[in-house]
């Protein structure tokens, strides 16, 4: 009989423990801490393999494949409505079904640094994995660095996405054309808004909570509807006035706004308010805008309503020819104005 | 919180556009100055000037903090920050104001300098607790709103014998810049700028209330309106001053009764007169020098006032030799008058002062109503 006793590893201690550089040196403690951490929590037969990278057999023949990634540093990493492992999994679902594809795989690579307590990281990952359950989609592989305190903020995430496109199906930002309606999914401002509160320690009547959240399934029942959606896009940051000005450059095209039919929380509205911004440049987490022929505008924003992420779905503008790709706004007061590019960052407005 | 939705009500604007249309002498051009970027900027943001007859012309005014900082005292700021390792603190806007070689205080901070943004005073003092082997220096600018905050800071530094921590103190006054503009050759003698009024700025006279403006009215035949900044105040400040021209009055007359009265804030003045005494000329960026304009800190606060405390020198730096910011400060051109405007001077790389903040004349023009100078092609 062997004298050689079966190894014991003491488990991770998630209450007490913290990162150190051991859990990025390869060895026996990172081995430990994907396994008892990031493979525990995102369980499922690719990650069970082991292997460097995972296999994927193609869903459906003349499919296309989308892909797409994104890095998430937000600070702070818990904020009001959600947390950096939910957000860096909706952020890559949505930049995957806006493209009208189908997201079903993700990559996650996480950059800790020393001293991160293992009981947050704990709760980032299993926020991060029902974010993962609910969208439909398995974190397939990954990778994790550690970096010496000081140097990171916390923890980096980035996710990357794969998604199946339907055959035939071809949504592109250069596809506006004059005529057509602008239609935005919900209220915006709410997710930068929640973080500025939360970082600034900023306290309002009503606590303003991020509206994080996977958008595959309106997207999904927005393509089954039949309508003729040119341009799907989700105004994360920079926030509308960004992804809008985006578009028509993309298109070659102008745009009008209708400000008073944008929709925007009064406690947002207040909030940025106070601190001189704009709720147009906010960034936002759950929202999308669509653009689409006059024709099916109404039945797109039907559809729209009724799904709960879509609830507050307005039509907010229209697309016209215009050489200088304006985009241009009729404010709540009956004036106009232009809705520019931001310049550099937003900064709060001194007096 | 309050909500806002009440003083932007388009409904409410279209009325008192109409009274406005209507109390407007056809026969008559009417030029107002706002002379606060504040005002700039929500004229602007929410296209007022569409809804005002086309014989009231607004004129964007030199009230903007940020536009009027020179960029020598830019330039001391990136010096305590960069070669005196302090940590550096101002407001938000601050930052991106171009300074000498190419630099700003957000590139000063990129190379290595502490600079750090702040929302209150209250977080520069506790900084300088946070740190007591550092030194702390606020960068201070503002007109009389953004004072008696910084005055607080500095007793409050002092009272609790907090040594490291220091102002570099760039407050200036409003009331002298007005009087620059009204004694500007094109104001009293050329006659190139027709004006009719002022806009005053409401948080300005929450601190010093409306007494200021008195002499003015008198002495210049010029009415005062104060505003809120509101769009709805502001058109509603436009249809008193419409009325004031018309009936031959030059008074000061307060629309933002909700929190201005004739002597302001007396408390915050006494405080403000406690730490700081009138500097005897300060350069304004795009107005050059103007006597009497800004505040310095008094010699019993010397400790405080960081250029007292690391020998700073001021030196003015020239503004881009295309650049017509001191006409636009003073109302005489307009932003597109400047040959560099939209093309070599964007927000993105500002060359003058007034494209800096977004409330600075050409900013706003630029970012908000670009628009009217190219013909709109129909859907
Ligand atoms: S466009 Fe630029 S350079 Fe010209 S006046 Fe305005 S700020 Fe100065």
């Amino acid at each position: 009989m062997s004298t050689v006793k079966p190894g014991y590893t003491r488990p991770l201690d998630v209450r007490n423990g913290r990162i150190d550089l051991s859990h990025g040196g390869g060895g026996r403690a990172m081995a430990q801490l994907i396994e008892e951490l990031f493979a525990a929590a995102f369980d499922n037969e690719y990650l069970a393999q082991g292997n460097d990278g995972a296999v994927l057999a193609m869903p459906s023949a003349g499919g296309r494949l989308v892909m797409a990634t994104d890095a998430h540093v937000v600070s702070p990493l818990f904020f009001p409505g959600g947390d950096i492992g939910c957000l860096s999994v909706h952020g890559t679902v949505n930049d995957v079904a806006v493209m009208g594809a189908r997201p079903l795989w993700l990559a996650a690579s996480f950059v800790l640094e020393e001293g991160f307590p293992l009981s947050d990281l704990k709760r980032i990952v299993e926020s991060m994995a029902n974010a993962a359950k609910s969208a439909g989609v398995s974190v397939v592989t990954g990778d994790t660095k550690v970096v010496e305190r000081g140097k990171g903020d916390g923890v980096f995430i980035t996710t990357t996405g794969v998604g199946v496109l339907p055959k035939g199906l071809d949504l592109s930002g250069n596809k506006a054309t004059p005529g057509d309606v602008i239609l935005l999914s919900g209220t915006i401002g709410d997710h930068g808004m929640a973080i500025m509160s939360k970082r600034e320690n900023l306290a309002f009547d009503a606590p303003i909570e991020s509206d994080t959240a996977a958008l595959h399934g309106l997207v999904a029942d927005m393509l089954a509807s039949g309508s003729g959606i040119r341009v799907l896009r989700d105004p994360t940051r920079g926030g509308l006035a960004t992804t809008l000005n985006e578009i028509a450059k993309q298109s070659g095209v102008g745009m009008q706004l209708d400000e008073s039919s944008i929709p925007v929380r009064p406690v947002v509205d207040a909030a940025c308010e106070f601190l001189g911004l704009d709720p147009l440049y906010i960034a936002n987490e759950g929202k999308l805008v669509a653009i689409c022929a006059p024709e099916d505008a109404g039945g797109l924003l039907a559809v729209m309503r009724a799904h709960p992420l879509g609830r507050e779905s307005a039509i907010i503008g229209t697309v016209h020819a215009d050489p200088h790709h304006f985009v241009q706004m009729k404010t709540r007061f009956g004036g106009r104005r232009n809705v520019d590019w931001l310049s550099g960052e937003q900064l709060p407005r001194i007096c | 919180m309050k909500y806002v939705d009440e003083f932007r009500d388009g409904e409410l604007a279209n009325g008192l556009a109409s009274t406005i249309a209507r109390a407007a002498d056809t026969g008559r051009n009417y030029s107002f100055m706002e002379f606060c970027g504040g005002h700039t900027h929500a004229i602007s943001r929410y296209g007022v000037t569409d809804l005002l007859p086309a014989n009231i012309q607004m004129i964007h005014g030199p009230g903007c903090p940020v536009c009027v900082l020179p960029i020598g005292r830019i330039d001391l700021a990136i010096g305590l920050a960069l070669d005196q390792g302090v940590i550096l603190c101002t407001y938000g806007d601050t930052l991106r104001v171009p300074a000498s070689d190419g630099l700003s205080l957000m590139k000063a901070k990129a190379r290595g300098g502490d600079v750090r943004m702040i929302y209150s005073t209250a977080d520069v003092l506790a900084i300088a607790r946070d740190n007591p082997d550092r030194d702390v220096v606020f960068l201070a600018i503002g007109f009389e709103t953004t004072t008696p905050p910084t005055a607080l800071l500095i007793e409050q530094a002092k009272n609790e014998g907090i040594g490291n921590l220091s102002v570099l103190c760039n407050h200036v006054l409003t009331p002298s810049a007005i009087t620059h503009i009204l004694e500007s050759p094109e104001v009293r003698e050329y006659g190139t700028l027709p004006l009719d009024g002022f806009i005053g700025p409401s948080h300005v006279s929450t601190v010093i209330g409306t007494q200021p403006y008195e002499h003015f009215a008198r002495e210049y035949r010029k009415p005062v309106v104060i505003s809120g900044f509101e769009p709805l105040d502001v058109m509603q400040g436009i249809l008193m001053l419409v009325r004031q021209v018309n009936e031959g009055r030059a008074e000061v007359e307060n629309e933002f009764f909700r929190a201005v009265t004739r002597g302001g804030n007396r408390k915050a003045q006494t405080l403000v007169a406690k730490i700081f005494e009138l500097r005897r000329t300060f350069e304004w960026r795009g107005l050059g020098e103007v006597p009497y304009s800004a505040l310095q800190i008094r010699s019993e606060y010397a400790a405080f006032d960081a250029e007292q405390r690391y020998g700073l020198r001021y030196a003015p730096v020239a503004d881009n030799k295309a650049c017509e910011c001191g006409a636009i400060l003073r109302g005489v051109k307009k932003p597109t008058d400047c040959k560099i405007f939209g093309t070599v001077c964007t927000p993105e790389t500002p060359m003058g002062s007034c494209m800096v903040s977004s409330e600075g004349a050409c900013a706003a023009h630029y970012t908000y109503g670009r628009f009217k100078d190219v013909e709109i092609v129909a859907a």
